[in-house]
């Protein structure tokens, strides 16, 4: 490919059944687009695992990806609550998902550090109220 | 191992993509909870699982995990089904707890991934 281009989901709140359609779409087009299977594969389990954040704990949002043949952009934006301590919702095992989300089979307290584990960079902007908007990159090269 | 090898070892029943059991499978991962799935498994693997819902289908498409075999004789609905159908996936069911189908892949020389 030679021109970035981009892509943008609504994300339903409270629908966990079609949790997953956009990172689904994401990696077919991606699939579609050429780009290396261990590329394919980093960016759609960290934005699965940011989508399914969003159902969770944040209403829905909107995601944007943006493709460019050097790295992928994803942005995750969301009205949700906010996160008080980010350094605490990064730890591995640490969740306020309720039992209903547990017994769907998230809430491990696994997703951000996750993202982390497989974005090459990732921000996280978060205020009280207001909502959450998490940057990743992975890169291409 | 193939897909077949592992279907004939648990005595699975195969619900989708009977035609694609020649696919050759390198590890494992035996868990209820998709969070961990994410987090652990190997493309190419087998999923084991005993939870029924969408998301199982989804984390798995994400992974390209190849096959997904319900445990303790669990049976999705058809709508996941047909999911797991659109995403090129091997479906089967197996009346064995999660404790012995693992046991059983196990002893027939299927492994875990790496730590």
């Amino acid at each position: 490919m030679a021109e970035a281009i981009t892509l943008k989901y609504e994300v339903s709140p409270d629908d966990f059944t079609r949790a997953g359609e956009a990172s689904s779409d994401v990696k077919n087009k991606l699939k579609q687009l050429g780009f290396q299977p261990a590329v394919v594969r980093k960016v759609s389990i960290a934005l699965y695992e940011g989508e399914i954040n969003m159902v969770i704990h944040a209403r829905g949002g909107v995601i944007t990806v943006e493709v460019s043949p050097d790295f992928i952009r994803m942005e995750l934006a969301d009205v949700g609550p906010g996160i008080p301590d980010i350094e605490l919702a990064m730890k591995e095992g640490y969740s306020t998902a309720p039992d209903e989300i547990r017994s769907l089979g998230f809430g491990a307290g696994m997703g951000l550090s996750n993202m982390k584990k497989y974005t090459d960079k990732m921000d996280i902007q978060t205020e009280l109220g207001v909502g959450t908007t998490i940057t990743m990159v992975v890169n291409v090269t | 191992m193939t897909l077949e090898d592992a279907r004939r070892v648990l005595g699975a029943r195969v619900l989708v993509g009977g035609e694609r059991l020649d696919q050759e499978v390198g590890t494992v991962c035996g868990s209820d909870m998709m969070s961990d799935v994410l987090a652990f498994s190997k493309d190419h693997s087998i999923l084991l699982t005993g939870l029924c819902n969408p998301q199982v289908i989804r984390t798995a498409e994400m992974l390209d995990i190849i096959c997904i075999i319900f445990v303790r004789g669990k049976k999705p609905d058809d709508k996941t089904l047909e999911m797991a159908g659109d995403a090129g996936l091997v479906i089967m069911e197996t009346g064995h707890r999660m404790f012995s189908a693992c046991g059983m892949l196990y002893e027939a020389g299927l492994r875990g991934g790496a730590i």
